[in-house]
């Protein structure tokens, strides 16, 4: 029960602020990669993948009063910025949520810039394709995000990266 | 180039939003008469959407047809205005005809908790072992794929791929006029001659000459009025939160290893969650609907009456829920728990994004193409820009929180604990 807002609030409380709604769309699809337990449903959109069920389950959590969406606007761009209030923390005291080695991996995403994670998610979309087919979709669907080989390249390692993060037995920095 | 292989001559079904669906290709056709196409016919097109309006039993086999006719018309309005090849024209055609192929007996509920996408096994039918396959594969060896990656909406082509997924497309089209016709409501009804006079191609996908704008009202404010008539109506949601709940108690008893006196073999590749193609093909509403005549004789008591519930109409009922009210949620599940209704499967919150909401956005996160009008002077301007009826409406969020429970396992409670129960729900009486 209300356990799939839940998992989107834990998430933001891992790593106390996720800066962009399509960062925050590409972290939890990049997390379903990694066997984290997501629900939403995602399509292939303009910018890469993308779930409108989590757009809306967002919108829910903040009207809820759970989040705070915050705005920046910069020019013709808007920025979102969502932040885990008291009333958020309250309700997470009623459901449980563990991504137990997840969250290192969810704390790594944050890391990077919405940019990079569009690209990961890409890959991550077409991955089921051999390489040089992926490479082609990348270059063709994001040909004005200009990525180049060797961010693919870096890409493909992060995703290793998470991967490792994510297996039994590693053992965190701190 | 692939030459055209034509009927010798037109056949046409008789359907009831568009008239006559009209077929001249042969591979259409083949594609029509195909098992994994024909067992669409025993998929509901509105889940569980009968039990409200008892009209709305249509099948996806019928929206197929009509999304089809849709984009065949739609390349009638194209002629002349946009060089498409016969293949490019077929592949929209065999897009729009099997973009909902993949689905499988109540979607919305049974791929919630047996966790897959219907969008994946579309893509299995098309490119697995399948009739459709080898019908296809006449266009070509990679055919399928590119059919596949046009309802996927990975194809390199942007204007084919938004004539099938778009804020207003073929299948949208197609839906809200067949789910209204067939539902008896009057919302969903818009001009689609009219949209379709006025639909233009566009570089980066369909557009719309802005003459026709009120058309285009039109249709968002249907799309608006059917969400919140038909798609979001509470007792349907009610019949999903049931259904929900027969699946869930399923798997969980066969993870407990508990002996169902008929082996329903049929689901066992979703219980081992082990599923190959033909299992998913085999499965419609009807296999489900015979899984739960036998279980509502089944020895769980749980699991007998929510088949019961759900095949004798004794739904759910609900309040209003304050999301905001977590006390309400742990009071009421110690409280189930003390009358022995195990809140686990009596007692559901169901929100707006449960079901999502399709509505008309300007494109305010740039991850949907909003709609375009094209001005008199040649240049394209979004929709809710010119017409205050869509500005009013766009991107605007309506939330719904109900809580759903069996009124009648409360009411025969002994007085006090049921009282306490309904004090908490705010319901004193029978509903």
């Amino acid at each position: 029960m209300l356990r799939r807002h839940a998992k989107i609030i834990r998430l933001i409380e891992t790593v106390g602020e996720v800066s962009g709604r399509k960062k925050l769309q590409k972290m939890v699809y990049i997390a379903k990669h990694l066997d984290m337990d997501f629900d939403e449903r995602f399509e292939f959109h303009m910018y890469g993948p993308y779930s409108e069920e989590l757009t809306l389950r967002v919108d829910e959590l903040c009207n809820m009063g759970l989040l705070d969406e915050q705005v920046e606007t910069k020019g013709a761009i808007h920025m979102y910025r969502y932040t885990l209030n008291d009333t958020g923390r309250d309700f997470l005291r009623f459901h449980e949520v563990d991504f137990g080695l997840g969250e290192q991996a969810i704390r790594r995403m944050n890391e990077e810039n919405s940019r990079f994670l569009e690209l990961v998610s890409t890959i991550l979309y077409f991955n089921h394709l051999p390489y040089e087919e992926m490479k082609a979709k990348i270059f063709t669907f994001k040909s004005k995000q200009r990525y180049t080989e060797e961010e693919i390249q870096k890409g493909l390692a992060f995703i290793e990266e998470l991967r490792e993060l994510t297996k039994a037995g590693h053992t965190p920095l701190i | 180039m692939k030459q055209p292989q034509l009927l010798d001559e037109e056949k046409v079904f008789k359907d009831p939003v568009h008239s006559y669906v009209h077929v001249r290709d042969k591979l259409i056709w083949d594609l029509i008469n195909s098992a994994e196409f024909q067992r669409l016919r025993r998929i509901r097109q509105l889940g569980t959407s009968f039990f409200t309006f008892h009209g709305g039993e249509h099948s996806r086999f019928n929206h197929s047809l009509g999304v089809y006719e849709i984009m065949r018309r739609i390349l009638e309005t194209f002629e002349g205005r946009i060089h498409l090849s016969y293949e490019e024209k077929l592949l929209c055609l065999c897009a729009a005809l099997l973009h909902d192929v993949g689905h499988g007996p109540f979607s919305h509920s049974f791929e919630k908790v047996f966790r897959y996408h219907h969008e994946d096994w579309t893509r299995a039918i098309l490119q697995g072992d399948t009739q459709i396959n080898r019908i296809l594969k006449r266009m070509g060896e990679d055919f399928p794929k590119r059919v596949a990656e046009v309802i996927a909406k990975t194809y390199d082509n942007k204007l084919i791929v938004s004539l099938i997924s778009s804020q207003i497309d073929a299948d949208r089209m197609d839906y809200l006029l067949r789910d209204a016709y067939y539902t008896g409501v009057n919302y969903g009804n818009f001009e689609i001659e009219r949209i379709l006079r006025v639909m233009r191609p566009g570089e980066d996908g369909i557009v719309f000459k802005y003459s026709g704008m009120h058309a285009v009202e039109d249709y968002i404010m249907s799309r608006y009025q059917m969400y919140w008539q038909v798609y979001f109506h509470p007792v349907t949601r009610s019949a999903e939160v049931v259904l929900r709940k027969i699946f869930q108690r399923a798997k969980e008893l066969f993870l407990q290893g508990f002996p169902f006196r008929q082996e329903p073999t049929l689901l066992l590749p979703f219980l081992n969650e082990q599923v190959e193609l033909a299992d998913y093909l085999s499965l419609d509403e009807s296999v489900i609907l015979f899984y739960m005549q036998l279980w509502r004789n089944e020895n769980d008591a749980v699991l007998k009456d929510l088949c019961a519930r759900f095949l004798d109409r004794n739904l759910f009922k609900y309040v209003e829920y304050n999301p905001r009210d977590f006390r309400l949620l742990a009071d009421l599940k110690e409280l189930f728990q003390s009358a022995d209704i195990d809140p686990a499967y009596y007692l559901e919150v169901d929100t707006t994004s449960d079901l999502p909401y399709d509505f008309y956005r300007a494109g305010e996160d740039e991850e949907r193409i909003p709609i375009m009008l094209v001005m008199p002077s040649g240049e394209l301007t979004e929709l809710s820009e010119k017409s205050e009826i869509v500005q009013a409406i766009s991107g605007k969020r309506r939330f719904d929180y109900k809580l759903y429970f069996p009124m009648d396992k409360v009411m025969a409670l002994p007085e006090e604990l049921s009282g306490k129960i309904r004090d908490r729900l705010g319901v004193m009486e029978d509903a």
